[in-house]
């Protein structure tokens, strides 16, 4: 089943019929197994990758270091969790190394950033301390190059 | 504008003259001077190698290893490749004396045959099958005998067939399975049945495995692997394929001392060695296991049931394929020959397949269509194969 999970991985508006095909399985089958792995949250959305530099709009990342004492019976947990529930905030790991967890933070601006990570981050309860590292230009995204330089064509006919 | 008609002195030699120049011509040039076809008609992988082999290569120019290697290929490789063909084919072959690393397959076919024919041999070789098999054959003096394959044995090179056609001429039976353009796969049984005859009338049997890693719910049997045949096959197998390294051309032949010291000889004097930066990246390829490889074989599983499904669906019959990368559907439904076929597919709807005839007589009535392309590609093609079947159903 790992099978439909990576197909919709790689395109997840392939429809359930296409899906029956390529995997060797039934539609039934298929639609029970998505439905079944929406319930168990091992698919979380559905979601386009989209290259925001080649839009007008502005937007600007950051990732963010962020040192904190973990609590008593939670460790790193509830002021990870705090911290997340912003919407500025687009993933959050728990990492090893100097610091404990890693944000990855977009803003309008870098003023909006500097506004979030002075009004709200450090006003969190166990927030020690942050660095901030803007993003100056993105290379890949999810996997995804994005500048993938000139195609490579192959020849039309080979035996 | 045209090419200067003018012909030179030279005279061209009768074994070149033999040799078929590629009955679809026609087809090619058509097929270049037009836009927007989706091509069903490659024979290589859509992936670009990967990049750790690509990076491997890289370093090894950095580092200045722009030298010739040794005839036989870089130690580094041949390990593997030692390693590999024990791991995945339980066949033991020396390093030392026993590998030599090629130019592609291409060059160990051609190796293959000009060391072990004398003028006049006689060499089996399946129809349909790729298109080089008989011209390597000819071009090393041999002669092509070419054994029926059909639909009804899945394209599989039957032993008794081949019985039928052994002379006292007879030195070799060429097989290639996962066959090129069928994309049959022959079991163990079936090879056993060959390798009997092969003891038998002591035959060679020269094995082109290119395709041995693109196999599909079935294992790959390798003929050298087979009771007794090490001693009289010449194993043939490379990168371009599994590894998607087409055009670093590196391929390997192994087989017992002698024959691999023969066929040394004249890679000696007509290749030296095979480019220094691709064994590198080939060895490389090797190093970093199956994972990767298997990623790809499971890729392209999936796009073989779309197409398989896809043409069984709008009438063109095709047998389950499983290996290679391709699918030969039946073409029987229209009532047109393979030529025909494709080439008013090409003009009428912008689809590039390839003629079966073009494998040999046998391969009449079929269409080669590689499924090594994406998935909205292959959703294409067989859209608009719908329509022009649809249209043209007899």
């Amino acid at each position: 089943m790992k099978e439909i999970l990576k197909i919709l991985e790689d395109d997840a508006r392939t429809s359930v019929e296409q899906i029956a095909i390529m995997a060797g399985k039934s539609v039934d089958e298929v639609v029970a197994f998505i439905k079944q792995a929406e319930q168990d949250r091992v698919v979380l959305r559905y979601k386009a990758v989209v290259n925001w530099d080649r839009v007008e709009d502005e937007q600007v990342r950051a990732l963010i270091e962020v040192k904190v004492t973990p609590e008593p019976d939670f460790g790193f947990d509830a002021v990870a969790d705090r911290i997340a529930r912003f919407p500025q905030v687009r993933s959050a790991y728990l990492a090893s190394g100097n610091y404990d967890l890693l944000l990855v933070v977009v803003g309008k601006n870098e003023h909006e950033i500097a506004n979030f990570v002075s009004e709200k981050l450090t006003h969190i309860k166990g927030v020690q301390g942050t660095v901030t590292h803007f993003v100056l230009k993105r290379y890949k995204e999810d996997g995804e190059m994005l500048e993938a330089g000139e195609e490579v064509k192959r020849q039309p006919v080979i035996l | 504008m045209s090419i200067s008609q003018h012909r030179s002195c030279a005279s061209i030699s009768d074994r070149v003259k033999r040799l078929s120049p590629s009955g679809i011509r026609k087809f090619f040039d058509l097929l270049a001077s037009m836009e927007g076809v989706v091509s069903l008609g490659v024979g290589e992988p859509d992936y670009t190698t990967p990049w750790h082999v690509r990076e491997a290569a890289i370093r090894s120019l950095e580092r200045g290893y722009t030298m010739y290697t040794s005839n036989s290929g870089i130690p580094e490789l041949r390990q593997e490749l030692s390693k590999h063909l024990k791991a995945h084919h339980d066949v033991t072959y020396d390093p030392n004396g026993e590998i030599l690393i090629t130019v592609g397959v291409s060059e160990g076919m051609d190796l293959a045959m000009r060391a072990i024919l004398n003028s006049g041999d006689e060499v089996i070789i399946a129809d349909p099958s790729y298109v080089a098999y008989e011209p390597c054959v000819i071009l090393a003096g041999g002669e092509p005998v070419k054994v029926p394959t059909s639909l009804e044995n899945d394209f599989e090179l039957r032993a008794a067939d081949i019985e039928e056609r052994i002379t006292d001429r007879t030195r070799a039976i060429f097989i290639g399975y996962p066959a090129n353009p069928t994309g049959a796969v022959m079991g163990r049984e079936g090879l056993l049945e060959i390798a009997e005859l092969a003891q038998r009338r002591d035959l060679m049997v020269v094995s082109d495995e290119i395709y041995a890693r693109l196999v599909y719910g079935v294992n790959h049997t390798c003929f050298a692997s087979l009771p007794g045949m090490r001693e009289r096959t010449i194993l043939l197998g490379g990168f371009s394929k599994a590894h998607a390294m087409t055009g670093w051309r590196i391929g390997y032949a192994a087989a017992p001392r002698d024959v691999i010291a023969a066929m040394t000889k004249i890679h000696q004097y007509t290749m030296m060695c095979a480019p220094t930066m691709a064994q590198v990246a080939a060895a490389e390829a090797l190093k970093a296991g199956d994972a990767g490889v298997n990623e790809m074989v499971a890729d392209y599983n999936r796009r073989r049931q779309l197409i398989v499904t896809g043409l069984n669906s709008i009438g063109l019959a095709c047998f389950e394929p499983k290996g290679a990368f391709y699918v030969f559907p039946s073409i029987a439904a229209t009532g047109m020959t393979s030529e025909e076929f494709s080439e008013k597919l090409l003009v009428e709807e912008k689809v590039a397949v390839v003629p079966g005839s073009a494998f040999g007589q046998c391969g009449e009535g079929h269409v080669r269509c590689c499924y090594a392309t994406s998935v909205a590609d292959l959703q294409e093609a067989l859209g608009r194969m719908k329509r022009f079947v649809e249209r043209h159903r007899k």
